[in-house]
C-alpha cells in the first residue's frame, strides 16, 4: 500500500458557536489528486488553511499527518514540504513577475544561480517571459493564477494545495490550469484541489469527497459516487400536444412534465432499453421529437447528498 | 546553514522586499517628510521672530528659534515616518502574499523584522533630508563633538527603532491601511504636546505633566543637548529607557499579532 501523503482524522474547527468543520476525515494517497468538492461555505477553504497550517485546528480535532509530518508538533517540516496557492491570488502585486519568483528562489535558499535557472525555466514552462518584467498588478487573472502556481513550485513541493484554482477563469483559462494540475501529478506530486466545480472533480480527481456543512456527504471515485444514486433516464419531448399526450399513454411509467411536453423515463441508457423505448413508439405510431439519454453525473450526486440546500452557483446541466 | 543564518537571510530577503516596494513606491515616503518640512518652514518663516522673542528672551531674530526647534523636528519625522510604516504593514497583511509567507518554511518573524529594519532604514533617510534642509536655512551645531554627533545619531536610530515597533504591532491589529493610519496619529501628534515647540515651563500648570511624561519630551531634551550642548540631566538615561521600553512592549505586542490566526 502506497503512503498517505494527507491523513486527518476528526478535523474540527468552529469560530465562537458557529461550525465549521465538524470532524472530517481524509486520506490522501501518495501522487493522487484528491478533490475536496462542496457549496460555498461548505468549509473547504477552512481545510485547506488548516492542512497548510494557516491556521489551526480545534483542540478537540485527531491527529493530522501532512507528507508525513505532525501538524501539531512539526510544522516547519510539513511547510517545507507542502505548496499552497489559495483562493486569492498569493502573488505581491507591487513587484514583478520575476521579482516575485526570485523572491520565492531567495525563501528557498536557493542560491542565485539556481533561483535565476529555476525562474527562467518556470516562467517559460506557464508562459509568463513576455510579461516577466510587468509588475503583477497589471496581470489578468488567469496570468496571475499562473504566475501563483509557478511561485508554488518554486520549492519542488511534493503536496500541493489548490484552493479553487480554476474560480473566476475564462474556459480556456481553466482548461490549461487542468492541464497544469495533470502535468504535477505525472511528476509524483499530491494535488490537494477544492472546488465547486462538479465537472472540474470528474475530470481531474481520483477521489472525491463531498463536502456539506462541515461533513463528508461522501467519498469515492466520481464513479463510485455516481452508482450512488439511481439518476439514468431518458428524456423524450414533443412540439405537437397530441403527440405528447398519446406517448404518455402509450409509455405510462413515464413521468410528465406538461409544461415543456417532455416525458422522462428511467434508464440505464443501455441500446437494449433505448430501443424497447423506441419499438414501444413505434407500435404506437408516435414519434418524439427529441430524445435524450441522461446518465447519472455528479450533479446527480451532489444534489441528491445536499439535499438542494446550498446549490453550487452553476446552472444545472440536464442534458450529457 | 545553521538556524541563525538561515534567519537572517529570511530576514534580509523580506528586508528587500520592504525597499523594492518603497523604491518602487516612493509617493508614500515623500508624502510623510511634507508634514515636518512644512513645520520647519512654517515655524521657523512665519511664527519665528515671534517664538524667538518669547523663548530667548532675546531679540527677535529666528536663528535662535532655528536651533531650538530642529531636534524636536528630527524627532518628529520618526514619528511621521512610522505612521507610513503602520499603514504599509496594514496594507501588507491584505496581502494574499503574507498568507503564502504563513504557510512556507521560513524564520516566522522575518516578515516583520523586514518591515522594522525598513522603516528604520527610511526614518534614517527622511531624519538626514529633514536635516540637510535644517542647515539650509540656518541650523548649525558647530559646538557639538564628534562624539555627541554619533550619540546623537544613535539616539535617532534607537528612537525610531522604537517607534516602528510600536508602529508595526499598530499596523497589524488595524483592519485596513485607513484604521491603521488614524491608530498611529498619535506618534505624530505626541510631538505637538512636548517640548519640541515650546519649553515646557511656558505651558499651562496642569498640563506640563503630560508634556513631561511622555518619550519625546526627554528624547528632544537629549537630542537638543547633544546638539546644542544645553543641559540633558536626567533626560538621557530617562529617554533610553522609554526607547527599550517601546521597542520591547512592541516586539511582543507585534511578534504575538503575527502569530495569531489570521482572520
Amino acid at each position: 500500500m502506497t503512503e498517505l501523503a494527507i491523513a486527518a482524522e476528526g478535523l474540527r474547527k468552529s469560530y465562537g458557536d458557529k461550525t465549521v468543520l465538524d470532524g472530517v476525515d481524509l486520506a490522501v494517497p501518495e501522487g493522487t489528486i484528491f478533490c475536496l468538492l462542496g457549496p460555498n461555505g461548505a468549509g473547504k477553504t477552512t481545510a485547506v488553511k488548516i492542512l497548510s497550517t494557516l491556521i489551526s485546528p480545534d483542540p478537540a480535532s485527531g491527529r493530522i499527518r501532512v507528507g508525513g509530518h505532525d501538524l501539531a508538533t512539526e510544522a516547519q517540516a510539513l511547510r517545507a514540504a507542502i505548496g499552497v496557492t489559495g483562493q486569492f491570488s498569493a502573488v505581491d502585486s507591487l513587484i514583478t513577475g520575476e521579482e516575485n519568483m526570485l523572491l520565492m528562489a531567495d525563501l528557498h535558499h536557493l542560491s542565485k544561480h539556481e533561483g535565476r535557472q529555476v525562474t527562467a525555466r518556470l516562467l517559460e514552462r506557464f508562459d509568463l517571459t513576455e510579461a516577466a518584467k510587468k509588475p503583477a498588478s497589471t496581470y489578468s487573472g488567469g496570468m496571475k493564477r499562473r504566475l501563483d502556481i509557478a511561485m508554488t513550485l518554486v520549492g519542488n513541493p511534493r503536496i500541493i494545495f489548490l484552493d479553487e484554482p480554476t474560480t473566476g477563469l475564462d474556459p480556456r483559462s481553466r482548461h490549461n490550469m487542468w492541464r497544469i494540475v495533470r502535468e504535477l501529478v505525472s511528476d509524483g506530486v499530491t494535488v490537494f484541489l477544492t472546488t465547486q466545480y462538479l465537472e472540474e472533480a470528474d475530470e481531474l480527481a481520483d477521489r472525491i469527497a463531498v463536502l456539506n456543512d462541515g461533513r463528508v456527504a461522501a467519498e469515492g471515485t466520481a464513479e463510485e459516487l455516481k452508482r450512488l444514486v439511481p439518476g439514468g433516464h431518458v428524456r423524450l419531448r414533443f412540439t405537437d400536444p397530441a403527440a405528447y399526450r398519446s406517448a404518455a399513454t402509450a409509455l405510462r411509467e413515464a413521468s410528465r412534465d406538461d409544461e415543456a411536453l417532455a416525458l422522462q423515463l428511467p434508464s440505464d441508457g443501455s441500446q437494449r432499453e433505448l430501443r424497447s423505448i423506441l419499438d414501444r413508439l413505434d407500435s404506437a405510431g408516435i414519434e418524439a421529437d427529441e430524445l435524450t439519454v441522461h446518465t447519472p453525473d455528479l450533479d446527480d450526486v451532489f444534489f441528491a447528498l445536499t439535499g438542494g440546500a446550498g446549490v453550487p452557483d452553476q446552472p444545472k446541466e440536464s442534458v450529457r | 546553514m545553521s538556524s541563525l543564518s538561515l534567519a537572517v537571510r529570511d530576514c534580509s530577503t523580506m528586508l528587500r522586499r520592504n525597499l523594492l516596494h518603497a523604491r518602487r513606491y516612493p509617493s508614500l515616503t515623500l508624502n510623510l517628510l511634507l508634514t515636518p518640512v512644512m513645520l520647519l518652514l512654517l515655524f521657523v518663516y512665519i511664527f519665528g521672530d515671534t517664538m524667538s522673542a518669547g523663548i530667548g528672551g532675546g531679540g527677535p531674530d529666528r536663528t535662535e528659534y532655528i536651533a531650538y526647534i530642529v531636534p524636536g523636528l528630527l524627532l518628529m519625522t520618526v514619528g511621521s515616518t512610522v505612521v507610513g510604516t503602520a499603514v504599509s504593514v496594514s496594507n501588507d497583511m491584505t496581502e494574499g502574499i503574507i498568507a503564502r509567507f504563513r504557510t512556507m518554511a521560513i524564520h516566522r518573524g522575518s516578515v516583520i523584522v523586514g518591515h522594522v529594519i525598513g522603516s528604520v532604514l527610511q526614518s534614517i533617510i527622511s531624519v538626514v533630508l529633514v536635516g540637510a534642509l535644517a542647515v539650509a536655512i540656518g541650523f548649525r551645531s558647530t559646538d557639538a563633538t564628534v562624539l555627541e554627533w554619533l550619540a546623537a545619531f544613535g539616539l535617532l536610530v534607537l528612537f525610531a527603532m522604537a517607534l516602528t515597533w510600536i508602529a508595526v504591532g499598530m499596523g497589524l491589529v488595524s483592519p485596513n491601511a485607513e484604521a491603521a493610519g488614524n491608530n498611529a496619529m498619535p506618534l505624530i501628534l505626541l510631538p505637538l504636546l512636548s517640548s519640541a515647540f515650546v519649553p515646557i515651563d511656558a505651558m499651562p500648570g496642569w498640563f506640563q505633566p503630560i508634556a513631561e511624561y511622555q518619550p519625546f519630551t526627554p528624547a528632544i531634551e537629549t537630542l537638543r543637548g547633544l546638539l546644542l550642548g544645553s543641559g540633558i540631566g536626567n533626560n538621557g538615561w530617562l529617554a533610553v529607557v522609554w526607547c527599550l521600553g517601546l521597542a520591547v512592549l512592541g516586539y511582543f505586542w507585534s511578534t504575538s499579532k503575527f502569530n495569531d490566526d489570521p482572520k
